[in-house]
């Protein structure tokens, strides 16, 4: 069977296609958000004041910085330094294991205190704080479920430079991997001030 | 001029590696089509033995337990495993490349994951119904806060129905990446075929709505296994917001189960009548009108869960508005049978049939998203006979029409025509038999989703079971015909149809490649003049 055509508009109008779906699926969750911080605004304050807001913002930094590497790395790729693009790309990787271990520190210091769903010290609390709880939970954890896909995607695309699949001349596979890195990015810095900045 | 089925077709290689791993959309096609018929025998027998015990008040051949079992096995696989990859995955697979000029879609490996993703899904569905504490009992909805908490296997089953939705997400990508970017040359947005217009709307609903069930099926799963609570009021949460999240995908979902077999009608109709469809551009934009406004209405099956007065109004309004392009669908429909010159072939018999049960789905369904009168027959039998006019009616009778209309081109060979137009009849009277009882019993307030019922509905619920004894008779009779007529009918032509859109084009059945030579496109898809059938 001949090699099916190559066709790189296409292969990013699928791309983002995917990425809208990614942005719909958090949306559901957003909209949750929404919701229930209107109505518990209050014990969303409360429990907000209890995140570290150091972390977080550590935590941002990271992204944002990562996010800077894979797209230095699609420039270099382009300009046909694949050496550069491969150490920008194990850069990327690395600071996405860094930003799991800082949540790693986070999730484990609330778990410790019992702020978790069933926690003896977040049943004891209002309503509203349990949700947000939950929200945070769930938010962040679907977002580090992202994190580790994306490095995935990004060791992959990895091995294919280092194999010569992706090459200066077919760099789509290593833009869209970046694609959907910067959407990672992206959900993160939203996430950021509406669990950590709210107080 | 008929070809050899055995040289140079799409069947040729063997070995079921060869099926399973293949990248060809045809065969892939070919591989969703076999599941699906064998799910829909499965869940047709289970619709039956339903039936069967609603023959007479009381017990009749199973518990209450088994019950909630049978009709939730019988919804969730009638719905995920059948009717929603029905058409778009099966015959938009072989159909869309075929009728756009293609080779293939423009994604084949991931089309073929794809097809794993739903096999898996599939398995995993099953396996939801024999492992576990028991087969889920909470209805295809998986309602919260009950599916939070019943013991049976909730939580494999959503994760199949994730699965599946994901499988259900990838195909409507590669479609639309497909319809943008492969069509042949000359073929412009108006000169693309109606049933590729409908696909293309559909692949839209699939990409935009099943994230949003992906995030409420996560939701439950978090709820049972994490127990987080997002749902449950006595920790915070709010049972109603979960509704809200399914049916904003559910609704939008009843139109990935009704476009694309609008699309089918839409390309069998002007074969028939031998006439340019009447209003293209309004067909073509209306499959988009509704998969928009389609977006907008998921509220009018909340009607009695406590939203807001103002709420109900805006969604009823909303969804009246929405039956405004189905309605004006069914009159280009009935505009092009006007003064054609008709052939009364199979796959228009089934297309008539489908205009008239489906018609019957979609009054009644104004009768539903009137909250005013929703609030009555909310819950009851009268929901049941609506849906299963719309989508057995419907998206059923689109998938059979299908058949008959493509099967021809798939295999090579022609069933018997007069069968299957007496199955066709038959059919349509044991749905009748079936369903419209349903909608005299919702009325006079019999609820959905009892096993036992009060005396005096007795004789609807035989004349009931009664037609779904028929409509097994017809169903059975049209699957045999259609086997035999695919084993050892008469051989035909490129074009028994005298069709005028790409697929005809090219051999019956094609060969790997799809056509001998690019085709150029100089001409619409309803412009018959010169075109012969050749049978
Ligand atoms: C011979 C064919 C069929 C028969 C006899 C049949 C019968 C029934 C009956 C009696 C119910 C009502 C259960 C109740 O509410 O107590 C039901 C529910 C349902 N049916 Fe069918 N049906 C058939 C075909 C279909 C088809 C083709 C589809 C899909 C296209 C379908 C989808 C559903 C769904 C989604 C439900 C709702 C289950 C629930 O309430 O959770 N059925 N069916
Ligand atoms: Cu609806």
């Amino acid at each position: 069977m001949p090699e099916h055509h190559r066709d790189d508009e296409g292969a990013k109008l699928g791309m983002w296609l995917f990425l809208f779906t990614e942005i719909l699926l958090f949306g559901g969750l957003f909209v949750l958000y929404a919701v229930y911080l209107q109505r518990y605004q209050p014990d969303f304050h409360l429990a907000s004041a209890e995140l570290d807001v150091r972390m977080g913002a550590l935590n941002t930094v990271v992204l944002i910085t990562s996010s800077a590497f894979v797209a230095w790395g699609i420039a270099a790729l382009k300009r046909g330094n694949v050496k550069v693009a491969t150490r920008m790309t194990v850069l990327t990787i690395a600071f996405a294991a860094v930003f799991l271990v800082v949540k790693y520190f986070e999730w484990g210091a609330k778990f410790h205190h019992g702020l978790y769903p069933g926690g003896a010290e977040l049943d004891a609390r209002a309503q509203g704080q349990m949700v947000y709880f939950a929200l945070y939970y769930l938010m962040t954890g679907l977002h580090g479920v992202h994190i580790v896909v994306g490095m995935g995607v990004l060791s992959w695309v990895l091995w294919l430079v280092n194999t010569g699949h992706v090459t200066p001349e077919r760099y789509v596979a290593l833009e869209n991997a970046g694609l959907y890195w910067h959407l990672v990015d992206l959900i993160w810095i939203y996430l950021f001030p509406l669990f950590y900045l709210i107080t | 001029m008929t070809e050899s089925t055995a040289q140079g077709t799409f069947w040729d290689k063997r070995g079921l590696a060869s099926w399973l791993f293949t990248t060809d959309h045809k065969r892939i096609g070919m591989l969703y089509l076999w599941c699906i018929m064998a799910f829909f025998a499965i869940g047709v027998v289970l619709g039956l033995l339903i039936r069967l015990e609603l023959i007479a008040p009381g017990q009749t051949i199973m518990g209450q337990q088994a019950y909630n079992a049978t009709f939730t096995l019988h919804g969730v696989i009638m719905i995920f495993l059948v009717v929603i990859p029905s058409v778009p995955a099966a015959f938009g697979n072989i159909f869309l490349p075929l009728q756009l000029g293609a080779d293939d879609v423009a994604f084949p490996r991931l089309n073929m994951f794809s097809w794993w993703l739903y096999a898996i899904g599939a398995v995993i569905a099953l396996a939801a119904l024999f492992t576990g504490d028991g087969p889920p009992d909470t209805g295809w909805t998986f309602y919260v806060p009950f599916s939070a908490v019943t013991t049976t296997n909730v939580s494999v089953a959503v994760t199949a129905v994730f699965i599946l939705g994901f499988s259900s997400i990838l195909t409507g990508m590669n479609f639309v990446v497909t319809i943008h970017r492969l069509r042949a040359e000359g073929m412009t947005w108006g000169r693309l075929p109606l049933f590729g217009w409908s696909l293309y709307a559909t692949a839209w609903i699939q990409v935009l709505a099943t994230p949003i069930l992906g995030i409420t099926l996560l939701l439950i799963f978090a709820e049972r296994v994490l127990g987080m609570g997002i749902f449950d009021p006595s920790r915070g949460g709010d049972p109603i917001l979960y509704q809200h999240l399914f049916w904003i995908y559910s609704h939008p979902a009843v139109y990935i189960m009704i476009l694309p077999a609008m699309g089918v009608i839409s390309e069998i109709i002007p074969v028939f009548a031998r006439k340019a469809i009447f209003g293209y551009k309004t067909i073509a934009v209306s499959s988009l009108a509704i998969a928009f406004a389609g977006s907008l209405v998921w509220a009018h099956h909340m009607f009695v869960s406590g939203m807001s007065d103002t709420a109900v109004m805006v969604f009823s309004l909303l969804t009246f508005i929405v039956a405004i392009p189905s309605a004006v669908k069914v009159f280009n429909w009935t505009s092009t049978l006007y003064k054609g010159s008709i052939r009364l072939e199979p796959p228009l018999v089934y297309a008539l049939g489908f205009i008239f049960l489906f018609t019957m789905g979609g009054i009644t369904g104004l009768v539903l998203g009137s909250a005013g009168t929703d609030i009555h027959v909310h819950d009851t039998y009268f929901v049941v006979g609506h849906f299963h006019y719309v989508i057995f009616g419907g998206t059923g009778f689109g998938m059979f029409a299908a058949l008959h209309y493509w099967l021809p081109k798939v295999y090579g060979r022609m069933y018997n025509k007069k069968w299957a137009n007496i199955s066709a009849v038959i059919l349509v009277i044991g749905m009748n038999g079936l369903y419209f009882p349903m909608y005299i019993l919702g009325l006079a307030g019999m609820p959905r989703r009892y096993f036992d019922y009060l005396p005096q509905y007795t004789s609807m619920h035989v004349a009931s079971t009664v037609g779904s004894w028929i409509t097994a008779v017809g169903l059975v009779m049209m699957a045999v015909n259609l086997w035999v007529g695919m084993r050892s009918g008469p051989r035909v032509g490129r074009n028994p149809w005298g069709a005028a859109t790409l697929e005809w084009r090219t051999k019956s059945p094609p060969p790997t490649h799809n056509f001998d030579e690019e085709p150029i496109v100089d001409r619409g898809p309803y412009d018959f003049k010169g075109v012969q059938p050749d049978a």
